[in-house]
């Protein structure tokens, strides 16, 4: 799962620090300009993989346009062309445009972009609700889990988010239609199962968002289900860390409440995982929208991706897993540099 | 003469005998630090249950309950009743003969895969930690560009790619995608262990890199290695569960995540065939909760810096 390898990525680094270049220590403008680099090697390494992994295709690579109807035979034979030309001349061609821009859908026959575009709004506006409704709810049990341990609601909540934690999220998705969509025993049929929106609504006026909305809050549901769980997990682990710090003794020593305590000294210093992985996230949770897209036929990059595997359109596929991957480094970017401003011991 | 004398001369004991004490006795405590943390026990003790439905399957149920040609007489999506206790699916089969055929194919791919993984991880972390010069930073990079690929859309594109399903591309799929986290893991223990004095004193006396890696830093990270593969099983599981639902699964083996697919191809969640739903997704959280409950105990028993909580 995108799940595991993002905590993974997320904990707490268990590297010793990188001592401090030059033995001084680095302002917040080298460090950026340090990571741009950096994720920029990473960029070239995510292309050229994207570009071999796609090689790897056995067979005649233009056979799979012709049940594409609107192509001509002139751009058949382009295509093929282009296809089977030598390696080294395919990787000339493939660095001028690395994302596709001019590639043609096997599936659709029309431009690739044009596809990716129309379907990316509807993915953005699932990932945000996800991650608003993750965080928010993760991070208040992982705060009041991880500042009472060993408390009831301690207990309860860590063994609820472990069992949400092991779920797959499509299952969820599917219980969910079943339940309120469907609607079984007393559970109202209330949410719609497909689509994001009803048709030939404005999507900005307000029918057009309260469908919308109406439309994904079932997937969004099961979507931040497991990702909440996680967001409470590492929340709760660092706040335990933090539990028996000399600072939070102080504070306690100088007569303050103990909510306060926890509001203004515990909680801003156990917050730096979290805030990691919610940035990480929010790139893993595009590729996690695979499976619940495909469940409630929502029409984003994920049910793309799902349609681009099954029609066995390569090229769809090759810009999509750039535009996840390429999401990951950007946001992997983002989070390093948020956590650098806020905490400057991160700047070495 | 009288201090001497006190002293009493231990009995000579061989150093593999000296070894097969302390291993015993380190066992023991493990085994007592593992068996005092509840979570770790019923983890055991779920997982224990479902390897046992796994191995006895073909006693339980005979493998011809799963072929369609010969269910084609049963109804199709019924109802949990006294013949089938969890119902049928849309071919007539049994459902809980299929569910429990499908915990065979799910625990055989998440330990195969996760092995691949453990070896892989284990290999390029050690490796990276190990070496100084530009092999050890090569590793590094490699494993640092491996993680920020999105996980689930890499399985998927790659089982896509590849084209023939089987249980073994699966298999390989998952194995050679989930290794980066291992090996992140294992080159951080790794560097520590470089630092401590008796891999000066091996390096001293002249053990070449194979012997330091494997006589001294492999015994060291192995505990950790165990802790995460057991976790790393849990999301193979998922992700093979994940596959098989989005139709890239070996299609003549019955995994959960093929029933789920299965299911939802036969509209199950729309017209409201719950037994048919419920069972196989209850099955994979059990079984990865498993899992994960076993990782997180044993993280918490073998890393003495957790060992606090």
């Amino acid at each position: 799962m995108a799940v595991a390898a993002a905590v993974r990525a997320a904990d707490s680094d268990p590297e010793p620090q990188r001592p401090a270049r030059g033995g001084q220590q680095g302002g917040l403008g080298r460090f950026i300009g340090y990571r741009l680099v950096a994720g920029l090697g990473t960029l070239v390494f995510v292309l050229l993989f994207n570009f071999f992994l796609f090689r790897m295709l056995p067979g005649d690579p233009a056979a799979r346009y012709r049940a594409v109807k609107s192509i001509s035979p002139a751009d058949l034979a382009k295509i093929r062309d282009e296809l089977t030309a030598p390696l080294p001349q395919q990787f000339v061609a493939y660095l001028k445009d690395p994302l596709a821009l001019d590639g043609i859908s096997s599936w659709k026959g029309q431009p690739v972009w044009d596809l990716v575009q129309g379907r990316a709004w509807p993915t953005l506006v699932l990932l945000g609700a996800t991650t608003i409704v993750a965080v928010v709810i993760g991070v208040w049990i992982g705060i009041k889990a991880g500042w009472n341990r060993g408390s009831r609601f301690d207990k309860v909540s860590t063994a609820v988010t472990l069992l949400f934690y092991a779920t797959p999220e499509f299952w969820l998705g599917l219980l969910l239609i079943l339940l309120f969509s469907t609607g079984i025993g007393f559970f109202p049929g209330i949410f719609p199962s497909g689509g994001v929106i009803d048709s030939g609504i404005d999507p900005l006026s307000f029918e057009g968002i309260t469908s919308i909305a109406d439309h994904t809050v079932l997937p969004a549901v099961a979507l931040a289900a497991v990702y909440l769980a996680e967001y409470s997990l590492i929340m709760r682990a660092s706040m335990v860390d933090e539990l028996g710090q000399d600072y939070l003794m102080t504070a306690r020593a100088k007569g303050m409440m103990d909510h306060m305590v926890r509001r203004r000294h515990a909680v801003p210093n156990a917050s730096l995982p979290t805030i990691t992985l919610i940035f990480l996230n929010i790139g893993f949770i595009i590729g996690g929208a695979i499976t619940v897209e495909t469940v409630f036929s929502y029409p984003g990059l994920g049910l793309l991706t799902f349609e681009a595997v099954s029609e066995q359109d390569y090229v769809l596929m090759q810009a999509l897993f750039l535009v996840f991957t390429m999401s990951v480094i950007v946001f992997n970017i983002i989070a390093d540099i948020v956590i650098a401003v806020i905490d400057p011991r991160i700047r070495t | 003469m009288r201090r001497a004398s006190t002293v009493t001369t231990p009995r000579k004991l061989s150093p593999y005998a000296i070894a097969r004490t302390r291993r015993k006795k380190s066992l023991q405590r493990f085994a007592q630090a593992f068996f005092g943390q509840p979570a770790g026990v019923i983890g055991l003790v779920i997982l224990s249950v479902f390897v046992l439905l796994a191995v006895s399957a073909p006693l339980l149920f005979d493998r011809e309950m799963l072929d369609i040609t010969k269910t084609l007489g049963n109804e199709s999506l019924e109802p949990p009743n006294g013949d089938f206790w969890l119902g049928t699916d849309e071919n007539g089969r049994s459902i809980l003969a299929v569910l429990v055929w499908g915990a065979r194919a799910s625990l055989v791919v998440g330990l195969a895969a996760s092995l691949i993984s453990m070896v892989l991880g284990t290999l390029i972390g050690i490796g990276s930690g190990h070496y100084t010069g530009l092999a050890g930073s090569a590793l590094q990079r490699l494993t640092d560009w491996f993680l920020v690929i999105p996980f689930i859309p890499l399985v998927v594109v790659l089982a896509a790619v590849l084209g023939q399903r089987g249980l073994g591309t699966i298999v390989l799929v998952l194995g050679v995608t989930s290794w980066p986290g291992t090996a992140r893991l294992v080159r951080a223990q790794t560097l520590s262990v470089e630092g401590r004095p008796y891999l000066e004193r091996a390096k001293v006396l002249g053990d070449s890199d194979w012997q330091q890696m494997t006589k001294h830093v492999l015994p060291n990270v192995m505990p950790l290695v165990i802790a995460n593969t057991t976790l790393t099983v849990a999301i193979v599981i998922l992700s093979e569960t994940t596959l098989a639902f989005l139709g890239l699964g070996d299609p003549f083996l019955d995994s959960w995540g093929t029933m789920l697919d299965k299911a939802t191809g036969a509209g199950a969640a729309s017209t409201g065939a719950w037994w048919y739903l419920l069972p196989p997704g209850i099955c994979v959280i059990l079984v990865v909760l498993a899992f994960t409950l076993i990782g997180r105990t044993l993280e918490v028993v073998l890393n003495p810096r957790l060992g606090s909580e």
